[in-house]
This record gives structure tokens, C-alpha cells and sequence, in this order.
């Protein structure tokens, strides 16, 4: 049987203010059927435009070159580049689907997912409302949806982001495509969920012999699902291999670089325990940095709907000069609580105080003197920084605004080596933002939240924007910078194998709640708690072989 | 950072995040609110605004030098040789005619602008600060204060504007107008129009800037309400106004014209006004006199439609989906470097670093 789709000699180039801009050079690549090809590379390295491409779905301004050839089941060809809009129109949904990234802007939330679904039906030829109706429960049951006869009439937001992402893949596979592209499909998920949706797609491709083009950024996805995988790298087609083959040998010098840069649970245990060897017993009854006792915090209901509590009793404490990483899912409260300790949420109930300074009901007037002693450094750093002011202006904010210097020129000495101190050029102090990749900006971002020489860093999320290459070096940064300045900090993040290469202690919350606490080796080693087992377990691991036996482990752990 | 530093980052293609920008950090002008977009556009978008800035230009040029271009004053009613005479027609003398008060059409028109600039001028420069202080204020602040605001704002809007500026035209000036009087009470008037809507739009981007994460850096270290509002808030609320501001000004013009032509406007003997001028025409384009009704409103119509295209196509050009831009022929340009940085192990292309470490030196 013949490939269900040929790229050739693929260019796409996007006309912007600034000049026109190559995306894609020269990409050639074909997709056997019933075969999962993953199309890995960092952001900017022209995988999702690929994968656009395939569908004829690149906006008014890009410009194409080369053929991207589909066949259908039925054997009839369409090169998606040269054909007439009304041809491609036909061949979108019955010879390629497509499922997205962000399963809740996908879903149009004023039309019922049956509704949705059978829309791909209509478009191509005359279905009565019973038909599709009937189709569009098979799917839903073909994707495990519960009691699809019923769900069937349910609006999107009834149902949760997995789910949500179930009914994307069943609009995709109404019309029983050769092919699926799924750009990015559990990035916007919880890793719990992401094992799920995995194992649907697996299903999916084993039970209806189709094709999926993944296209990921995560080691790990890839290692659990794909047959084959291609690495792109600006632009380029670096490197193409099973994905055994490639895991363990790769042969490019940018895999073998960006495979070493994936992080591993079990990396920094070793580190830890050194590190929890050298505290003596002094430090241990010393006064702790942060210290949370039955910590509450709700945010006030609308609409006579009851408060929702985003952190429910929380206890934890933080030493000086001690990392805890703070991990768990999306809404279990873990940047809610590092907002809290930073004074920019109120505390409900309980007692939370940092620095010496009770927070709960504390005036800006009080948080005063406890500021400066305390840094913080974003998620995004593309939305932390003024773009207005240039990144020696806003790392010399702090010094300013608590009068160490009088203006941001009389600070720029201090500003230099701040900025030597994260590995950044002393020129790019005159940069703007805008101008500097998002590593270098997060780097900035933390020569921020030292500026200040503070005894306690809050990192929420620091690396979860950042791709991870650049992650790698971030966090290598973070570590050197801790080991030197000896600030303590609380780390969030919602990547286990990151927090473990940092953290000399993790916790892990749940739905608000704290589940688990301990050294690394305790949570990460043996946990105790049957959550944080399946968290562990659902954590895709950049190794295929390793990662099979994962997912039995796994299904055993469902299972029981 | 000097020229060669540019260069050298630009060559290394560690700071290809916006190429634009750094080209434009040479000549500052190009980067000017209106200078920019106008490289930035093409095709009817292009024409548009040039055909604007073309009107706008020239109105401005035309009130500026009035006292050079106007052949007479704008209430003289005789020169040497005598007086000029009542709704005469076009002549060697009189190019435009003369009225039926017997004032000269041309210089009339020709001052006029000077008034309508002045008019424009201080109307818009006071809506601004008034509208952007509130709006700041009640955005960045929120609760009752806020609440209040919204609700007086949106009751002006639902005032007729005419009638509001006609009220207090009459409760500034009180009926008779000097020259200043006239503009203050005609500005001031329109003023309170525009006002809702500066306050509006300056409300709605500070709310939204207001939760950007670099506000909460901001305020993680204890910076005060003041500061954050005028270094952090305020600069990244202003972007809209341009496109306002233009909009406004021709809608000023026309708010003038009317009180004049209802007769709230400026006294003929204090300053020229073209919608006064139309209204005393009115009864002359019956008995065939177009001169005298035909020159004001053509000034009054090429001011507005030349800031009403000036502001239209910055509108779309502020817009990065309605904005044309030149498609290039074939696949052209570079690869833009992704977010894999220059001296991470990772990437291949590794030019940049050693090269920035050796400036550190």
C-alpha cells in the first residue's frame, strides 16, 4: 500500500512586517498507513506549520512550494498545495483530520457535541439527523465517552478538558480519515490525563488502521506512542529514524543534543541527599523562611454560587537556604499558594508567614519592609517584563523602588553584574524585551529576582514556557545561582522530573489539598500516597523501551 | 548600544526576534505613531492615509500661516478702495466673492481654519488629560469609584452630544463670544463630549494591563500605586489613542460647525468660523449665490474626511489582521531563529556567545 501522504521538497516562507520569513526549507516527508510519525522540535522549528500545511490550512500570507500529496482510502490523490479550494475542501475531514492543541477553544460552546461532530458528516454529502445522530454516538462510544446515547446532546462545557479532547478526536474521526494530525494533543492536559489520551490514540490507530502525524515537543510522547519520528530543527528536516533506533542511537548532533536535555526523575537525588547530609541540627530548629500552618484560601463565589477553596489546610515549611518544589496539576492550587506567600493573593484562614511577617490580613503598608527580601520570578517571562523598558531599566526596577539607587542609570553597574551573574551579555542590559529569545528573558527575569539579594525566591513555573533545551540551561543556572547565593526558594512547577532535579524537598498537592511531603527520594522513590504513584506512573519517560513497561505498570495500577 | 554592536548581533542571528526594531532604533523618526505605519502600509491602505496626511497637512499649513495666505482680515469689510460690497461674485479681487455681511469668502475661509485648528487643538488636549487621568485612575483602582465613573460616562454618552455642547456653550460663554472665549467655549464643550470616550478606552486597556504579570512583578516588589500607574500601567494603555485622537479632531471640526451654523459659535467680528459663515449662506443658495455657501463647506468637509481617513486607515494598520502587507512571489527569507539560544549546547549555529563573552572582558 501506498504512503497517505508525500511531502516533497516542502518551503513555506510568511510574509511579515519585517521582511518575508522562511518557516519550513526543504522538508520531505511521507506517512505509511496505520503508522504514528512524530514530528519533534522546539518552538520556531517549523513543525506545526508542516503540520498546517498537510491540511491547507496556513493563513493568507504564507507562501508555499513543493507538494503535499494525500491519498485517500479510496485510493484518489490530492496535492494540497496546488489544488482548487473546493477540492481541498473535499479532501479535509475524508483524507485528513485534524486534532488540536486546546480542546476548550476548539469546541464551539453554544452547539451540542453531537451537533459538532455530525457538522463534518454534513459537509460532505447528505446525512439525515437520524444518521448522524447514530454516527455521532459511535464515535463518542469509539472514543470512550460514558453513556454516549445521553452525552450525545451535552454541550462542551459539561464535559472535563480529557474529555473535551476525546470529542475533538471523534470530530476528527467521523468521517474515518487516512490520516490524523494532532498538533500538540496533551500539551494543554494534565499528565494523568495525557496517559489517557495516549492510550485512546494507540487504540485508535490499531482498531481503524489510521495514520497519525503527532506533532510534540514532549521526549516523552514521543517515546510512548510514535513508530517513527522526525526531528526538525529551523526550518530543516534533521534527522529521521524509528523511534527505537533514534532514542537509542540518534545520529544528528541536535537529537542527541536535545535528547540529553530532556530531564529524568532521579537526576538530582544524589545532589539532594548531599545537600541534606551537610544541615546540621542548628539549621534544622532555626526560624523557617516561610511557614504555612492550615494555610486556607478561597476565592469569593459569584452569583450566590459558594466560595471555591483553591487551598484547602495546606501545612508546609521552608528552611533557609532550602528548595521545595511544589508539583501537581492544573487547579490544585500550587501557583495560588506561591501568590500568596509573595502577598499578591489574601489569605483566608489560617496562618502563613513569611520572612517573620504574618501575611494573613496584612496591609501593604506592613508587607513593606518584608519585600525587598523576597524575589519572584514568573512563568511567562514574555508578559513579565514592561516592554517598554529596556532590560536593564526593569532589572533595576527593585533597586530603585526601594531607593538602593536613585535612577536606573546610577544603578547599571549593579545592573552589569546581575546580569553577568545569569550569564547574560552586559549589552543586552540596552535590549528591549521583545528582542531577547524567551531563555535569555527568563534568565533576565531571574537576574530580577536576585537583584535584591533576597533570602527567599518564589519560581512559579519558571521553565514551563521555555522549551527544553533552553529549560536545561535555566534550571543548570538555578541550581548554580542557589548553590552561591544560598536563597531559599519554593519552586512550582507541574513537571515532576524538573522539581526532582531541583528540590531538596517536594510536595505534592491535590485538588488544594497537600497529599504527600517529603525528601525527594521518599516521594519520588516509594510514595506513599496511591495519587502521587499514578502521577509518577503516568509521567511519559523519554526512553521507548522503558516506557513500555511503564504503561503496563500503569494499566496494573488502574487496574487495581 | 552603538551601531557595530547592532550589526555584530544581528550577524550572529541571536537577536533575530524583531530585525524591525532594531533598524528602527537608528532613525527614531521612523518610529513615530504615524511616520511608522506609513512605512508599514501598502496598496489602498497606503492611499488612504496618504490622502489623509495630504488633507490634514495642508489644513494644518493653511491655519498656521493664515496671516500670510488670508488677503484681508477676516472682519474687514472695505480696503482703500472702498467698501468690498455685498455677495459679490468671484473676481480678480475677490477670488472666493464676498458674503451677504459683505466679508471677504476667501479670508474668511483662510482664518477659519485657524480657528477650527485651535478649536481642535485644545478640545482633544483636554480631553486627554482629563479622560486619560480618569480613566487610569478608575481602571487601575476599580470599586465604587470605578463604578461611578462608568455610569456618568455612559449617561453622557446617552445625552445628545450636539445638545450637551449647545448647553454649555451657553453656560461657558453665556451668548457673546470674544475670539478665545469662542474657542475655549466651543473646546470646552466638545471636550465634555469626548471625554466618556478617552476615559473608556484608557478604562478598558488598564484594566487589562492591570493583570499582566509584569504589574504583579511590579507589585511583588512593593512598588507604589503612583508608580505602577504611570511607569508600568499608563505607557502600555496609551497604544489606541493616536487612532482616537484623529477620529475625535474631525468630529471637533463638525461639532464646531454646528453651534456655528445653530448660532452658538464665535461672533464674525472675533474670529472666522465656517459653520456661522454656511448658516448666513443659507438663504442666499436659493437666489443662486453658491460662492458663499460652497467654499466654507468644502473646507469644513476636506478637514474632517482628511483626519477621518488619516484616522480610519491607522485603525486598520494598528490591526495586525486587517493590515495588508506585500506578498512575496516566491518562498523568500530566512529562517528565523527559533528560541534555541546561541550558547546552549544545543544548537549547531554557536557563533554568538564566545563572541559576547569576549565583550565582557
Amino acid at each position: 500500500m501506498s504512503a497517505v501522504a508525500t511531502i516533497t521538497d516542502l518551503a513555506v516562507s510568511f510574509a511579515t512586517d519585517a521582511g518575508p520569513v522562511r518557516a519550513v526549507d526543504g522538508v520531505s516527508l511521507d506517512v505509511q498507513p496505520g503508522e504514528v510519525l512524530a514530528v519533534v522540535g522546539e518552538s520556531g522549528s517549523g513543525k506545526t506549520v508542516t503540520a498546517k500545511t498537510i491540511l491547507g490550512l496556513l493563513p493568507a500570507t504564507a507562501t508555499t512550494r513543493g507538494a503535499v500529496v494525500l491519498t485517500g482510502r479510496d485510493g484518489r490523490t490530492t496535492d494540497v498545495i496546488n489544488v482548487p479550494p473546493a477540492q481541498l475542501r473535499a479532501a479535509r475531514g475524508r483524507d485528513v483530520a485534524m486534532v488540536f492543541q486546546e480542546p476548550s477553544s476548539v469546541l464551539n460552546p453554544v452547539y451540542t457535541v453531537g451537533w459538532q461532530i455530525a457538522e463534518g458528516l454534513r459537509a460532505h454529502g447528505d446525512v439525515s439527523k437520524k444518521e448522524a445522530r447514530a454516527r455521532a454516538v459511535e464515535v463518542l462510544r469509539t472514543v470512550g465517552i460514558p453513556d454516549p446515547e445521553h452525552r450525545v446532546d451535552h454541550y462542551p462545557h459539561q464535559f472535563s478538558g480529557g474529555q473535551k479532547q476525546r470529542i475533538v478526536i471523534a470530530m476528527a474521526l467521523v468521517l474515518d480519515p487516512s490520516l490524523i494530525v494532532a498538533d500538540e494533543p496533551t500539551t494543554a492536559l494534565d499528565v494523568t490525563v495525557q496517559a489517557e489520551i495516549l492510550d485512546l490514540l494507540r487504540t485508535l490507530r490499531d482498531e481503524t488502521g489510521t495514520a497519525i502525524v503527532l506533532i510534540t515537543h514532549n521526549m516523552g510522547v514521543v517515546a510512548d506512542l510514535a513508530d517513527r519520528v522526525a526531528v526538525m530543527y529551523q526550518g530543516k528536516l534533521v534527522e529521521q529514524a524509528p523511534v527505537g533506533d533514534l532514542f537509542a542511537d540518534p545520529q544528528a548532533d541536535y537529537t542527541k543534543a536535545l535528547l540529553k536535555a530532556v530531564p529524568k526523575i532521579g537526576e538530582g537525588r544524589a545532589r539532594a541527599a548531599e545537600r541534606a547530609a551537610a544541615r546540621t541540627e542548628e539549621w534544622k530548629a532555626g526560624e523557617p523562611v516561610v511557614e504555612a500552618d492550615g494555610l486556607t484560601i478561597t476565592y469569593p463565589g459569584r452569583f450566590r454560587q459558594p466560595a471555591f477553596t483553591a487551598v484547602d489546610h495546606v501545612s508546609l515549611q521552608i528552611r533557609p537556604g532550602e528548595v521545595l518544589g511544589l508539583v501537581g496539576e492544573s487547579g490544585s492550587g500550587k501557583t495560588t499558594i506561591a501568590r500568596a506567600i509573595a502577598g499578591l493573593t489574601p489569605v483566608s484562614d489560617g496562618s502563613l508567614k513569611v520572612l517573620g511577617t504574618q501575611m494573613r490580613g496584612a496591609k501593604g503598608r506592613q508587607l513593606k519592609g518584608m519585600r525587598p527580601r523576597l524575589g519572584f520570578v514568573f512563568q511567562d517571562p514574555a508578559t513579565s517584563f514592561n516592554p517598554l523598558l529596556t532590560i536593564a531599566e526593569c532589572v533595576a526596577e527593585p533597586l530603585v523602588v526601594h531607593g538602593r539607587f536613585a535612577s536606573p542609570e546610577a544603578a547599571r553597574g549593579r545592573v552589569d553584574e546581575l546580569l553577568e551573574a545569569v550569564q547574560l551579555p552586559r549589552s543586552y542590559g540596552d535590549r528591549f524585551p521583545h528582542e531577547l529569545s524567551g531563555g535569555q528573558r527568563q534568565r533576565a527575569s531571574l537576574a530580577r529576582g536576585l537583584a535584591l539579594d533576597p533570602e527567599l525566591l518564589i519560581a512559579d513555573e519558571p521553565t514551563s514556557a521555555l522549551d527544553v533545551s533552553v529549560q536545561a540551561r535555566v534550571l543548570e543556572l538555578f541550581s548554580e545561582l542557589q548553590r552561591e547565593l544560598g536563597f531559599a526558594c519554593l519552586f512550582v512547577s507541574h513537571d515532576l522530573a524538573v522539581v526532582d532535579l531541583l528540590a531538596d524537598r517536594i510536595a505534592v498537592l491535590y485538588r488544594g489539598e497537600l497529599v504527600e511531603e517529603g525528601i525527594g527520594e521518599q516521594v519520588l522513590g516509594s510514595p506513599h500516597e496511591d495519587y502521587t504513584r499514578r502521577l509518577l506512573a503516568s509521567l511519559p519517560v523519554p526512553d521507548p523501551v522503558a516506557q513500555a513497561e511503564r504503561r503496563e505498570a500503569l494499566r496494573v495500577l488502574h487496574a487495581g | 548600544m552603538t551601531a557595530p554592536e547592532i550589526a555584530g548581533a544581528e550577524a550572529s542571528g541571536a537577536a533575530a526576534a524583531a530585525p524591525e526594531h532594531l533598524e528602527g532604533r537608528g532613525a527614531w523618526f521612523k518610529k513615530l505613531p504615524v511616520v511608522h505605519q506609513l512605512r508599514q502600509s501598502v496598496g489602498l491602505q497606503r492611499g488612504m492615509l496618504i490622502a489623509g496626511l495630504v488633507l490634514t497637512a495642508g489644513f494644518v499649513l493653511v491655519a498656521v500661516l493664515s496671516p500670510v495666505l488670508a488677503p484681508f482680515g477676516w472682519s474687514q469689510l472695505r480696503d482703500l478702495d472702498g467698501a468690498f460690497g455685498a455677495q459679490q461674485p468671484p473676481s480678480a479681487e475677490h477670488w472666493f466673492g464676498t458674503t451677504v455681511g459683505g466679508y471677504d469668502v476667501l479670508s474668511r475661509v483662510v482664518w477659519g481654519a485657524r480657528t477650527a485648528l485651535l478649536v481642535v487643538v485644545v478640545a482633544v488636549a483636554s480631553s486627554i488629560v482629563v479622560g486619560v487621568l480618569l480613566g487610569l485612575v478608575s481602571g487601575y483602582f476599580g470599586g465604587w469609584l470605578d463604578r461611578m465613573l462608568v455610569v456618568v460616562a455612559d449617561a453622557i454618552y446617552a445625552f445628545p452630544s450636539l445638545l450637551l455642547a449647545i448647553l454649555l456653550a451657553i453656560v461657558i460663554s453665556g451668548g457673546q463670544s470674544s475670539m478665545w472665549g469662542g474657542i475655549f467655549a466651543a473646546a470646552l464643550s466638545i471636550t465634555v463630549v469626548f471625554v466618556p470616550q478617552y476615559f473608556r478606552v484608557v478604562r478598558a486597556e488598564v484594566v487589562r494591563v492591570k493583570q499582566e504579570a509584569f504589574v504583579d512583578s511590579a507589585r511583588v516588589l512593593g512598588t507604589g500605586h503612583w508608580r505602577i500607574m504611570t511607569r508600568h500601567v499608563l505607557r502600555n494603555s496609551t497604544r489606541t489613542l493616536p487612532l482616537i485622537i484623529t477620529l475625535n479632531a474631525s468630529e471637533a471640526i463638525l461639532t464646531l460647525a454646528g453651534l456655528g451654523f445653530l448660532g452658538f459659535g464665535i461672533e464674525p467680528t472675533a474670529a472666522a468660523e465656517w459653520g456661522y459663515d454656511l448658516q448666513r449662506a443659507v438663504a442666499d443658495v436659493t437666489s443662486g449665490i453658491w460662492w458663499t455657501a460652497l467654499f466654507p463647506g468644502l473646507a469644513i468637509v476636506m478637514a474632517a474626511m482628511g483626519m477621518t481617513l488619516m484616522g480610519e486607515s491607522l485603525n486598520d494598520l494598528s490591526d495586525p489582521r486587517l493590515r495588508s502587507r506585500a506578498r512575496s512571489r516566491k518562498v523568500a527569507g530566512a529562517v528565523a531563529a527559533t528560541s534555541v539560544e546561541a550558547d546552549t549546547s544545543v544548537a549547531p549555529v554557536d557563533t554568538a556567545e564566545p563572541k559576547q563573552k569576549g565583550d565582557d572582558a
